[in-house]
């Protein structure tokens, strides 16, 4: 596996994870797309070193490079481009009901937590 | 028989492009949700005698060597989640066409389709022999989870799916890194292949690889720490979709997890994952004791379940594994029961906060047996299905000799207990307010359906109860297969 393809990933999930854990959607939905694209390469790398065209070259076997990764990695790309839909017309709908993108608290959580405080001040 | 494990995959596909594109003639959808169900629930039923018989059957799409190709392979584990989890996703669509004209009904122009391909996703995720593809069921069943738990678009609903959303697709993008690093350690994703080659890899790599999916399993299956994302979203969604999120979603978590961890001898991490279920257990159940309203409760009781379902893995026993296969099966039922009888509660009396109902035992006598039944079995009272699948795993602690586990199993149980007993007292019991002395209403013939569907699906987790012996003995083969793979991996390769 390559120093660069290992560092692109590294950077990539470490710039996806950092956005990830934002408040705004938008912002979450950019850092899926890096982490999403990091797994992607993670996979490649998986598959070893680079070759010759699989499957439709006539190159002999032994320098190919390896098919099924690849496959898996377009099949994931597929999927992550539908999730990142979904997620924009999540934040879309989050913005036509409040204003914003941002995920907001649960609120019978809050309740029930509020609750218990004010039994600790009573007793 | 392998054409009828494809059809399980591809019919309930077919079936939901078409529901999609129906429009407005609702009865073509309700035919072919119904009869993909029902045909699905019997072909289940039919693998199920032929496996118990005649041993595993597998199915190699497009004939390619198992080594690059996706197989299907039905064990007797499969086989049996398969058929009850097929008999429960039908009785909820039964209870979903009930439910169609109120207010807190799915859109069934959605909702029925959504559910075929959930259905499609559930019977991959069971039957698959690769990791990969096993990936791929997940994402199906979760892209229809997001959508069918956020469709109608209500406020909590977009708030709770955010939280939902980014849990899971963090952990389906953990699952892609945990594929490289397996297939670059391994050079394959087959499941048979690598019960063979993980017990080989060195010590770090191998224990760093079960790591790394119990996060992403344990994710789905909603186990301690990471299960946050389960009682926000989950009480948000109608009754049906909750019902069976609740009965299955994290029970398929659970399933892989026993699958994958138990196939390729993950035995070094049995103290961990036990001490994981404690926590699951304990922490449930405080959840759920600290909630007020009828469908949160249920839910923290899912992750309170999880937690005994993750201590017959933790064991690494014969009888533990017979134990947690047996439980999921009680589970399942008892599970989504609970649910539609909160949603008939919710329907009755617009709520399902515990302060506002009572009294709902006078009026709805009816209503009260059918939640005091399941309520019972999942506190793991006798002689319900609850209370002999907690035997048996506390029966396997003891054998192996785990006092600590077997001690926080069974005070978990009073724990729950306790809590159904406060839904109890909040809904069925007292005089209820002022509106509700009103005569009750006339019954809709939906109504009918949505409490039929409710008791069939009791009667099927009474029948649990009834056939435990056969169900143990079947949970044990089942159990004996995992822990010793090579018939399995003689059955793929072969």
């Amino acid at each position: 596996m390559s120093v660069t393809l290992a560092l692109v990933v590294g950077g990539l999930t470490s710039v996806g994870v950092y956005l990830m854990t934002s408040r705004s959607l938008t912002r979450m939905l950019l850092g899926f797309a890096l982490l999403g694209h990091a797994a992607v390469l993670a996979l490649l790398a998986a598959g070893g070193e680079a070759g010759e065209r699989p499957i439709s070259g006539d190159a002999p076997v032994a320098e190919l490079s390896d098919p099924l990764p690849q496959a898996f990695a377009l099949t994931a790309i597929v999927i992550s481009f539908g999730l990142t839909l979904f997620l924009l017309a999540l934040a879309r709908r989050q913005a036509q009901l409040t204003g914003d993108d941002l995920v907001e608290d649960d609120l019978e959580d809050r309740r029930i937590a509020l609750e218990t405080e004010a039994e600790g001040h009573d007793a | 028989m392998t054409a009828l494990v494809g059809l399980l995959v591809v019919v309930p596909m077919l079936a939901a492009a078409i529901g999609f594109v129906a429009g407005e003639r609702q009865w073509v959808r309700d035919i072919l949700t119904v009869g993909t169900l029902a045909g699905a629930t019997a072909i289940a039923g039919i693998l199920l005698a032929h496996v118990e018989s005649e041993g595993t059957v597998v199915l190699r799409v497009g004939d390619w060597d198992p080594e690059l190709g996706i197989v299907l392979v039905v064990d007797l584990m499969a086989a049996l989640v398969l058929l009850v989890a097929m008999a429960t996703i039908l009785v909820v669509q039964l209870f979903a066409i009930g439910q169609r004209r109120t207010a807190w009904g799915a859109d069934p122009q959605l909702s029925g389709p959504l559910l075929l391909v959930l259905t499609s996703g559930v019977v991959l995720a069971f039957l698959t022999g690769d990791l990969f593809t096993l990936f791929v069921a997940f994402e199906l069943i979760l892209v229809s989870s997001y959508v069918l738990l956020t469709h109608q678009g209500r406020r909590g609903q977009i708030r709770s799916g955010m939280t939902y959303v980014a849990m899971n697709l963090f952990a389906s993008t953990l699952f892609l890194v945990g594929l490289a690093v397996v297939y670059a350690s391994t050079g394959t994703v087959n499941l048979a292949l690598l019960a063979e080659r993980i017990p080989e890899l060195d010590d770090p790599l191998r224990w760093g690889i079960g790591l790394w999916f119990l996060v992403v399993f344990g994710t789905k299956a909603a186990i301690f720490p990471l299960f946050s994302w389960l009682p926000d979203s989950y009480p948000t969604a109608p009754t049906t979709i909750t019902a069976v999120f609740a009965g299955l979603l994290t029970k398929i978590g659970v399933y892989v997890l026993i699958r994958f961890h138990v196939l390729t001898g993950m035995d070094d991490l049995g103290p961990l994952i036990l001490t994981l279920a404690a926590l699951t257990m304990v922490i449930g159940v405080a959840g759920a004791l600290a909630q007020d309203d009828v469908k949160r409760i249920l839910s923290f009781h899912i992750i309170s379940q999880i937690g005994y379902m993750l201590m017959g893995l933790g064991l690494f026993t014969l009888a533990g594994i017979a134990g947690a296969i047996v439980f999921l099966v009680h589970h399942i039922p008892v599970k989504t029961v609970l649910f539609l009888v909160g949603g008939l509660i919710e329907e009755r009396e617009g709520t399902s906060a515990l302060d506002k109902i009572g009294g709902l035992a006078q009026r709805q006598p009816l209503l009260a047996v059918l939640f005091a039944l399941p309520a019972l079995s999942l506190a793991g009272i006798p002689p319900f299905s609850g209370f002999v699948a907690k035997l048996a795993l506390v029966d396997a602690g003891i054998e192996k000799v785990v006092v600590p586990i077997v001690v926080i199993a069974l005070a978990n149980s009073v724990l729950t207990l306790v809590s159904m007993v406060k839904i109890w007292t909040g809904v069925f019991w007292g005089s209820g307010d002022d509106e509700s002395a009103t005569p009750i209403r006339i019954l809709r013939p939906g109504h009918r359906l949505m409490v039929g569907a409710t008791a069939v699906a009791l009667v099927a987790s009474l029948a649990i109860a009834a056939s435990f012996g056969p169900l143990w003995e079947l949970g044990e083969r089942a159990a004996a297969d995992l822990l010793d793979p090579s018939a399995y991996i003689q059955a793929v390769m072969s």
